[in-house]
């Protein structure tokens, strides 16, 4: 995926997360995380992405 | 509880009998073989069992009659079987509900319906529900009919020591005490169990958050036997619903408390009026209502390490406590009052080794434990413990609206019966299969002409013969009570156990696979049988 391409996901969620608020934000980012699990359907994949993703939060 | 002005017995739709203690007095200290503790449906199966299998018990029940509420309602098809081979199947048949689907709701829309595996093959439904003093109704009125079953009312158990050979009991009821010897005692005395209290052990694992209230209601509602679970209903803003129809016109409503809630508040007669007229709001009925009974009810997962200790086997909630999302309380219960019924009878009447006995806890607290895996996914899915759990659970609940794939993590996973894999007296196959129940699982029941296969099985252990089997005598040689059942290597029981000529199934007392072979000599099946009776097992 081109970093042009990448950016129109980024561009898109970060409207979504002000679109939903602050009390939903985090329900839509589960909900997203959940679709792309389905539609990628390669579990251990997604398993390891929660572990980058856990990393470096603070 | 019950409404105000109402005693505790006072049902809208059971008239409670009132039973006396023993008048004739004289026996009441003979030495039995077994003692059961606790006349609820898991101690009058584990009774009726011992009866079937000729060996009498003496059956203490500390109150005067049966449960003062509905508790359990929800019987398996399993639990169907047992009842069957107990020859008390007809009155629960005729008086309870079957069904088979579920429906899940999240703010007002459904997410998932599902089914629970069922077919022509079965004879009973995955599950019925049923009042629970019906359950114990049915169940003492066939240990009544029993020669074999001494039951005693209004006798509790006060002390228990240990003897060389067994238990002494001591029994307190209002004519006065007394000492019962008895050379084994099965433990059926419930959650909050005297007896586990007496010996010392107590149990182990997790309380969760959530708390419910249970609430039977009396109402004509026009809606089918289905399960209905409803998640962040408008009644009840984040929490969760659960509701059953039961005979009678009796609905039971689950509702989880709010946090900060607490217990007391919520059993307040007129705080339970004005909740459950909220979720009877919700599911659109506006007629008239009654309220018979409520109760409270935290979701637990809760062993002891050993269902045994010396003399006494603890049986149903006495050695487990389970959430009720997976039904798996009473139906755990009952399974564990078979096991060690029919084991207990064969090493009383002479036929099997005491080993045999050793078999008990790892098979049923091997189930407990399943079901504990099960029932944790279903308590957290319910009742979300943290806010993590809560987030997930959430976001699987809204994506279920349009994607149905999600609908299915609000499956409450009710469960089909234990496989004893594990089980010191269940044999890994020798030969390969391809299909059919594995050792250790319920044998599959088959249509067979104007009945099931389950009709034909026997009091004792049954053998099933695909096709031939060379020297049949050599099985009744090794337990004569033992039921061969013949069956074409070319019909659909053959295919439904993977067979050809010459395949055998040993199937237990209890319907769960010994052992098999896809081709047996009846030297083969005997020597199994030998092993299991004997105690030497699998090794």
């Amino acid at each position: 995926m081109s970093i042009s391409t990448l950016e129109t996901v980024y561009e898109r969620l970060a409207q979504a997360i002000d679109e939903a608020g602050r009390d939903r934000e985090t329900m839509l980012l589960a909900k997203l995380a959940l679709l792309l699990a389905e539609r990628l359907d390669d579990p251990d994949s997604v398993l390891a992405l929660i572990e980058e993703a856990s990393k470096d939060l603070s | 509880m019950r409404p105000e002005g109402r005693g505790e017995l006072d049902s809208l739709y059971f008239t409670y009998p009132t039973f006396q203690a023993p008048e004739r007095r004289e026996h009441l200290a003979e030495r039995t073989k077994v003692a059961i503790v606790g006349g609820g449906p898991v101690g009058l199966t584990a009774a009726l069992t011992l009866a079937r299998h000729g060996v009498a018990s003496v059956l203490l029940e500390a109150k005067s009659t049966y449960n003062d509420g509905s508790r359990a309602i929800c019987i398996a098809r399993q639990s169907f079987h047992i009842f069957e081979t107990l020859g008390v199947a007809d009155p629960f048949v005729e008086k309870s509900l079957g069904w088979t689907t579920g429906r899940s709701f999240y703010r007002g829309r459904q997410i998932l319906e599902f089914d629970m595996p069922d077919s022509a093959d079965e004879k009973f439904r995955p599950m019925y529900n049923l009042e629970q003093q019906y359950i114990e109704q049915f169940l003492h009125e066939a240990a009544e009919a029993s020669e074999l079953i001494d039951m005693r009312w209004q006798s509790e158990v006060t002390g228990i020591r240990d003897s060389g050979d067994g238990a002494i009991l001591t029994v307190r009821d209002p004519h006065g005490d007394y000492a019962l010897p008895a050379d084994w005692v099965l433990a059926a005395d419930g959650a909050r169990s005297p007896i586990r209290g007496m010996r010392g052990l107590r149990l182990k694992g997790e309380n969760y958050e959530g708390r419910y209230v249970i609430a039977d209601v009396r109402m004509e509602h026009d809606y089918p036997t289905i399960r209905r679970a409803l998640f962040d209903p408008a009644c009840r803003p984040g929490g969760t619903v659960l509701i059953h129809r039961q005979p009678d016109n009796i609905w039971r409503i689950d509702y989880q408390l709010r946090d900060g809630e607490s217990a007391e508040d919520a059993t307040r007669e007129d705080n339970v009026r004005a909740s459950v007229e909220g979720v009877l709001k919700e599911i659109g009925h506006d007629g008239p209502w009654d309220l018979e009974w409520w109760s409270v009810y935290s979701a637990n997962t809760l062993a002891l390490d050993d269902y045994r200790d010396g003399r006494i086997f603890f049986i149903g909630d006495s050695a487990h406590i389970v959430p009720i999302f997976g039904v798996r309380g009473l139906n755990n219960g009952l399974a564990d009052a078979q096991n060690i019924g029919w084991k207990l009878a064969r090493v009383l009447n002479g036929s099997a080794d005491e080993r045999l006995l050793g078999s008990y806890t790892p098979e049923r607290r091997g189930a407990t434990l399943d079901v504990f895996a099960n029932a944790s996914k279903s308590a957290r899915f319910m009742t979300p413990p943290t806010r993590g759990w809560q987030v997930m659970r959430d976001a699987a609940l809204s994506l279920a609206l349009d994607h149905p794939f999600a609908g299915a993590f609000a499956n409450p996973r009710q469960m089909t019966p234990y496989t004893y894999a594990q089980s010191p007296v269940t044999f890994a196959d020798r030969d390969a299969f391809s299909g059919g129940p594995k050792p250790g699982a319920v044998a599959r029941n088959v249509r067979l002409g104007d009945g099931w296969l389950s009709d034909r099985f026997g009091n004792g252990f049954s053998v099933l013969v695909f096709g031939t089997i060379d020297e049949p005598g050599a099985i009744m040689a090794a337990d004569p009570d033992a039921t061969v059942i013949l069956l074409d290597a070319a019909s659909d029981a053959a295919r439904a156990y993977d067979a050809t000529d010459g395949t055998a199934y040993l199937v237990r007392p209890d319907q769960h696979v010994a052992a098999r072979w896809k081709q047996a000599t009846a030297g083969d099946v005997a020597e199994a049988l030998t092993a299991i009776l004997s105690g030497k097992g699998a090794e």
